[in-house]
């Protein structure tokens, strides 16, 4: 995508498709020849497996699902019980988001870690962030799918967000809140909604996918090393290497997946989820999905409703402007001695906050009220990007950089490749 | 065709600002309709109202019914709750306002102004936070305690402590007989 373009066309349909439509020219400069950084580990095949099987699952289970107030929860026993190999497509469809979350989390603190949101690469960071987002609400609307009780609560506390805003302008949240339902209670109009909006949104990540993958085309991608590619030897051609590679990571990732599918396939699931929702009974203990706890955590750490939801709210579009928040010329943290501590830092702040949102709001663990943990761990979450991102920028001395990627992948003593 | 800048507006300068604001014009009118679809419909918008047999109820019971879609909590309450409840100056309350469909909007949240029968209390069962049921007779208050996010309401369901930002919302609702009420 940029550059001069290296495809040569070898037979006469070939030339003549390439002076019609160029796709396999595309195909050619963008998987074939892509010059890949010598040094990579991409997820950029995991990620693109796992909405893969979301996309293709998603829409065989929509050929048994009723999204209707009153079918729905049947429905899905319906798939589960009945419907041959439904109970595989749909456990593989619902630890699915979870192995997509899983990856896409490494992927982004990958990122942080290697400073790939630093100049040539903003747009590139933002639509990562712009996917991310696309994902959660995906990832909020299918769990409500199958109306189980955690589906029902879940619907009504995260839409209940918006009501917030009648702290700002009186009856504006509500008014809001009333048009997503298309009630006054989440109810089957919400249902059906969701549900159809659970089916587009996929689709709209893959373009927005799309986008990415361009924008990673013109820079190039970022490395563990953080330097740029200063010539042909220090990179490869993305196959035989980096498709190769990929595989085998699928490959690693995907007996993970198995695993969890088979032998677990309920373990991050929630049980309260298998009692028909009840729109008259709260279960005890509300919790959302493994990959939303932090954020949880956020939310209730603050004791007023409309902050509560600022913080929420601010913790993830904070995500958006690291590119301007990091002032340090060095990308990757493997040459940052304070950087790389606080990072780790941040990543254990993330676990402990996600384990926050996990216990229930007055729980009291480790002799500690986790209220108060999760108020400390959201501090520091918004500290981490607002102060020490900048501050360290400016005062950290960072260690040398390598020349080149081929003399620190090869050894000082390497040729240029042939 | 020859172009020409002129600093006096032009026939076509005219032209493009009717063209375009037409275009805006339709555009807005044709989207309408897509955003009201999700409003709620006629159907959802012709409102029941309900009654409730009171006879069933104990003294020191809460029971919920359906309400619009929402639970509905309709509690006998004790007598030591009613002095509990009126015990409470106005000062200590997070919500000033009785959010009581009976009366004025700006009606302070005197225990007085929460029920039409000191012995009843009809409140609705969304808590004002994010929506979740709270459970009767918990929290630091005897009220209702939402094990969501922690609001305590106290037994006029007022709030107070927790994040919920306002009292429970009492419905419109009026007593038929002694022992009949109808809400709504």
């Amino acid at each position: 995508m940029s550059g001069p373009s290296t495809y040569v066309p070898q037979t006469d349909l070939t030339r003549w498709l390439d002076s019609r439509l160029p796709i396999l020219r595309l195909a050619h400069d963008t998987v074939w020849t892509f010059p890949t950084p010598r040094n990579l580990n991409a997820f950029g095949a995991i990620l693109t497996f796992c909405l893969g099987v979301q996309i293709v699952t998603g829409i065989v289970l929509a050929m048994h699902y009723v999204p209707n107030a009153g079918l729905a929860f049947d429905s899905v026993e319906n798939i589960m019980r009945d419907v041959n190999y439904g109970w595989l497509l749909r456990y593989v469809h619902s630890n699915g988001a979870s192995m997509f979350f899983l990856a896409v989390y490494v992927h982004m603190f990958r990122g942080l870690y290697y400073g790939s949101y630093k100049a040539p690469r903003e747009v590139l960071w933002i639509l990562g962030v712009i996917i991310y987002l696309l994902m959660v609400v995906t990832a909020f609307m299918g769990y409500v799918l199958p109306w189980g009780q955690m589906s029902f609560w879940a619907a009504t506390v995260i839409t209940n967000l918006f009501t917030s805003l009648d702290q700002v302008i009186p009856h504006l949240g509500s008014v809001i809140a009333t048009w997503l339902w298309g009630d006054f209670a989440v109810g089957d109009a919400t249902l059906n909604r969701f549900f159809s909006l659970h089916y587009l949104l996929p689709f709209v990540i893959a373009a927005v996918v799309g986008l990415h993958i361009w924008a990673l085309h013109v820079p190039g991608n970022n490395n563990p090393l953080g330097i740029d590619v200063k010539g042909p030897q220090d990179s490869l051609p993305f196959h035989p290497y980096y498709t190769a590679k990929d595989a085998f990571y699928v490959g690693l990732f995907a007996i993970l997946f198995a695993v969890l599918v088979f032998y677990a396939p309920e373990f991050v699931g929630n049980p309260d989820n298998n009692i028909p929702a009840n729109p008259l009974v709260t279960p005890t203990d509300i919790v959302p999905e493994w990959y939303l706890l932090p954020f949880y955590a956020m939310l209730r750490s603050v004791p007023q409703k409309l902050i509560g939801v600022l913080v929420l709210v601010g913790s993830l579009l904070t995500l958006a402007f690291i590119p301007w928040l990091d002032w340090s010329p060095v990308r990757s943290n493997r040459f940052r001695p304070l950087m790389k501590q606080l990072f780790w830092v941040f990543v254990v702040d993330c676990i402990v906050l996600g384990y926050c949102g996990s216990q229930s709001v007055d729980a009291v663990r480790f002799g500690m009220p986790m209220v108060v943990v999760a108020r400390v761990a959201t501090a520091y979450y918004f500290a981490f990007f607002w102060l020490i991102m900048p501050i360290v920028g400016l005062i950290e001395t960072p260690k040398p950089l390598p020349d080149s990627i081929a003399k620190s992948v090869l050894g000082t003593s390497a040729a240029p490749a042939e | 065709m020859a172009t020409t800048t002129t600093a006096e507006p032009t026939r076509r300068d005219f032209l493009y600002i009717a063209t375009g604001s037409v275009a805006v014009v339709g555009a807005a009118a044709a989207a309408w309709p897509l955003i009201d679809q999700m409003n709620p419909s006629s159907a959802v918008l012709a409102l029941a109202s309900i009654e409730v047999d009171l006879t069933p109820i104990q003294v020191g019971q809460s029971v919920t019914v359906k309400f619009r879609g929402h639970p509905l909590f309709v509690r006998r309450r004790t007598p030591k709750e009613i002095a509990a409840a009126a015990a409470v100056p106005l000062s200590d309350l997070p919500d000033q306002l009785a959010r009581n469909d009976n009366l004025p909007d700006d009606a302070p949240a005197t225990a007085a102004n929460r029920e039409i029968k000191a012995e009843w209390l009809i409140v609705s069962g969304v808590c004002t936070h994010l929506g979740c049921t709270p459970t009767a007779f918990e929290g630091d208050y005897g009220g209702w305690l939402c094990h969501c996010h922690g609001s305590m309401y106290d037994t006029a369901g007022r709030i107070r402590k927790g994040p919920a930002p306002q009292n429970l919302a009492i419905p419109a609702y009026s007593f038929l007989s002694d022992s009949r009420i109808k809400v709504g």
